[in-house]
């Protein structure tokens, strides 16, 4: 019998300023050495269960516990905050955030200098655990010049010299590209093999955690356990669809095609699934569904020619990027962290001027305009909801724009109302907004700049940590947009949101533009994959499995095929 | 990226070098000389001095020409003031009056007012390069350590130390929310009038202030969860051990301050009088 090391029992907690209790009456158990993977909808209460693990939950956020817990035999209540983390290492989502020190060797050194450890003692351990996670020669680099994946390694060492027993990864895959995700998942993995700690992890992305095995898989919904199973066992149960959290994408098309999938089946992952059985059923369901409809050629809105960008002289942020778009379009912008994505955007919008090359809008010269200028063509919605909101109620802040600009006092009413019903904000009108959720927050924020009437909207990662039923719902919102005529470019480096809602793709890669072409051929391009630290579709895989002749065509037409599903269910 | 202000600069210089402890104590001597002193020989040499150090801290002016000119800027302003509030101080303080042009009242130029308005300037510009130089050259851990060395909490240390890092971020941040409320309409340029744009600020502040709200919690946390404030005492990685230069370097600093406060007070003025 294995050791029990984390032990929920009856558990129940209510924050302090909530009027229902978060988690309900839990009762879970985490053995030793085992890996094991929580998921559920935003506000499922997966993430208290987490702050419960590394005791935020109670001693950082204050409230009302009830029921037992007890990590590695102690109960949490006889414990505190610091003896909690001597035991659980966490490693929190965004690693920027998290960063203390300003060099990989003092963030790393952290807890070490916490605990008043000698300083050569330290140097001694930093140079061990840095070892582990291959940063030994980038011990002085400073933070904010490492990439995506070697953040999350420092992040990850960082909790390591505490020798814990546990590892809680909190939404680990949040903020990176998607090469970059699949890599810390095998890192995980591999640290795991050789320490053999208890790693649990906190995502709503499955299929990208599934990448690697996982003993056991927690699903959370409403404050309460819905199940607890090995990954086979509940890729075959229909749980997933019910809490609305995204299966895998092979596994979803296998459901759509009318094949019953067992936990015999391996679905846990794309290369253990057993297919042939359902070959006859995905060529079938292949045939009969169609494909999306192809959109028809309007006029050029928007033409970027051969731009170039420096922040600092002399080192290119971007260069020679040409590339148009046309009226009615829904464009994604991908590539990996810091390839210039960002910049892009801000030239479009006119926040940094281009040290050489022209941009037009609807064949007008508007490199010179000033922001104000642009902004009535072309909106700019920011990653962070925070980052944009000045007012206190939701009128005010869309209605912002409007007031600036003179418009008269009953236009304003009237607009504003128009574009709050389009957002579904119309209902919420007179609230603080700081009543909202993060997704409400974002369609104001989407909404204030909409009221502007632009004819192009840019979207800064408009899902970013959002989960399935939100995602959808935002997409479908900006789909809407679309279609009564508004252009929309997004930056993401979510390549299902790509394939799903962008026909076409702009690949950007050390500021220069990769390719550009539909979303599907992008994915199907390994030297493009490669280069621009995307990842291949897990769907393409099936389709050449079940001896499907055009993969690509299969992607295109399972995307269309489920949106219409998730249509309805909107 | 584009613009980052006041934020420390990794170079090899003798400066660099020094332990955070050292700048601090150097530079705390410094001011408490330049505050004190109006003796003009010495706030040039002291002056002078500053300028022979900057240059072999190998920072380059253009890298904090920005902050130098805002602080010239109030150094102006700072300067009119005193001329229409007290436009015959000098007369006051050298007790001789040599008039140089006569502009009704007491408005009358004289050369102790420009001289002494001379040497106010000059105390400015004895402290801005050492100050800029202090903050540009620390480490901000170094600097933490240092702190909590010469017997500050380490609490109060590491604060300063992360305030000091997030300088550049919360700029970062400062730009991009400014950039898309002027997208929005918020005309922050001279054609708006003064009351309009210090309302329009408010809608700069306002997000900056709870993005910034949003960076903290994760940061305390991230603290917390790495057993910040757990003991009464916290050892550093980053601190190092005083060296002969450091030492030698005390010791200059502690002569220039007794040579300054020797020469300032002989004649029991603070002013020097040439006239």
């Amino acid at each position: 019998m294995k050791k029990p090391v984390i032990q929920f029992e009856n558990y129940s907690f209510q924050y302090r300023s909530q009027a229902k209790p978060t988690l309900n009456d839990i009762n879970l158990t985490i053995y030793e050495g085992e890996k094991v993977l929580i998921v559920g909808p935003s506000g499922s209460g997966k993430s208290t269960l987490g702050h419960c693990i590394n005791g935020l939950v109670p001693f950082s956020y204050k409230g009302e516990v009830s029921g037992r817990l007890k990590i590695s035999g102690e109960d949490v209540r006889e414990l505190d905050i610091f003896s909690l983390s001597k035991k659980v290492g966490t490693v929190l989502q965004d690693p920027d955030g998290q960063f203390i020190g300003l060099t990989v060797a003092e963030d790393i050194a952290f807890a070490l200098e916490n605990d008043y450890t000698p300083q050569t003692q330290m140097f001694n351990k930093v140079a061990e655990v840095s070892k582990m996670v291959e940063m030994e020669n980038f011990l002085d680099s400073s933070l904010h010049h490492l990439s995506g994946g070697q953040k999350q390694r420092v992040s990850l060492a960082g909790v390591m010299v505490d020798d814990v027993e546990i590892l809680l990864f909190d939404e680990p895959l949040a903020n990176l590209d998607p090469a970059t995700g699949k890599y810390a998942i095998e890192l995980i993995e591999r640290i795991q093999q050789e320490t053999k700690k208890t790693v649990v992890i906190i995502e709503h992305r499955l299929e990208d955690v599934l990448h690697c095995p996982v003993d056991r898989i927690i699903v959370v919904d409403d404050g309460r356990i819905i199940s607890d199973m090995t990954p086979d066992e509940l890729l075959a149960s229909p749980i997933l669809e019910e809490c609305s959290i995204r299966e895998p994408l092979y596994v979803k098309a296998a459901k759509y095609a009318g094949c019953a999938i067992t936990s015999d089946m391996y679905p846990a992952r794309i290369d253990s699934f057993q297919v042939d059985d359902c070959k006859d059923k995905l060529a079938d369901w292949f045939i009969k569904v169609n494909g999306p409809q192809p959109k028809v050629k309007t006029e050029t809105i928007l033409e970027l020619n051969n731009i170039d960008f420096g922040y600092t002289s002399g080192k290119r942020t971007i260069c020679g990027v040409s590339f148009s778009i046309e009226k009615g379009e829904m464009v994604s912008i991908v590539g990996k962290n810091g390839a210039g994505k960002s910049t892009l955007s801000k030239l479009i919008c006119g926040f940094e001027k281009p040290s050489s090359g022209r941009i037009y809008y609807r064949g007008l010269d508007i490199t010179e305009d000033t922001i104000k200028d642009r902004a009535s063509r072309i909106g700019i919605v920011m990653q962070n909801p925070n980052q944009m909101i000045s007012k206190q109620m939701i009128y005010d802040e869309v209605a912002l724009g409007l007031i600036l600009r003179g418009v008269p006092e009953a236009e304003i009413k009237d607009r504003v109302f128009k574009t709050l019903k389009i957002c579904g904000l119309y209902p919420f009108r007179n609230w603080p907004i700081s009543a909202l959720s993060f997704g409400q927050k974002k369609r104001v924020t989407i909404a204030s700049i909409l009221v502007l009437e632009p004819e192009v909207i840019i979207l800064d990662e408009p899902t970013a940590g959002q989960d399935f039923r939100h995602y959808t719902e935002i997409m479908e919102f900006l789909v809407e947009l679309n279609r009564q005529g508004v252009t929309i470019i997004m930056i993401t480096h979510d390549m299902h949101l790509m394939l799903e809602y962008t026909p076409r793709a702009i690949v950007i890669a050390g500021g220069t533009k990769l390719a550009d072409d539909t979303a599907v051929n992008v994915l199907a391009d390994s030297s493009i994959i490669n280069e621009a630290n995307l990842k291949e579709t897990s769907l393409f895989e099936l389709a050449l499995r079940a001896g499907i002749s055009e993969p690509k065509e299969f992607v295109d037409r399972f995307i269309a095929y489920d949106r219409e599903v998730r249509q309805k269910w909107q | 990226m584009a613009v980052e202000m006041l934020s420390y600069i990794d170079r090899q210089s003798p400066i660099h070098r020094l332990t955070g402890v050292t700048k601090l104590i150097c530079f705390m001597i410094w001011s408490s000389i330049a505050m004190l002193t109006y003796d003009t020989r010495i706030l040039v040499c002291l002056f002078l001095f500053s300028i022979f150090v900057f240059i072999i801290s190998k920072v380059k002016l253009k890298e904090v020409a920005f902050v130098l000119l805002f602080i010239l800027f109030f150094l102006m302003i700072n300067n009119v003031a005193i001329y229409v509030f007290s436009p015959q101080e000098g007369v006051k303080i050298y007790g001789t009056s040599h008039v140089l042009f006569e502009i009704g009242g007491r408005y009358t130029i004289t050369i102790e007012q420009l001289f002494y308005q001379m040497n106010v300037t000059l105390k400015y510009f004895t402290v801005i390069p050492a100050a800029i130089l202090f903050i540009v050259t620390t480490n901000p851990s170094e600097f933490a350590a240092s702190l909590n060395r010469i017997g500050v909490s380490y609490r109060i240390s590491y604060a300063v130390a992360l305030a000091l890092r997030y300088i550049p971020d919360i700029q970062r941040d400062f730009r991009n929310i400014s950039l898309s409320q002027q997208a929005r309409g918020i005309d922050m340029s001279r054609k708006e009038k003064l009351t309009k744009r210090i309302k329009n600020a408010a809608s700069i502040i306002v997000p900056l202030i709870l993005s910034s709200l949003d960076k903290i919690e994760v940061i305390s946390n991230a603290m917390e969860l790495r057993g910040f404030g757990k003991n009464k005492k916290r050892s550093w990685y980053r601190a190092r051990p005083f060296q002969k230069i450091d030492v030698i370097t005390i010791i200059l600093f502690v002569l220039i301050l007794l040579v300054s406060f020797y020469v300032t007070l002989h004649d029991g003025n603070r002013f020097y009088n040439p006239f």
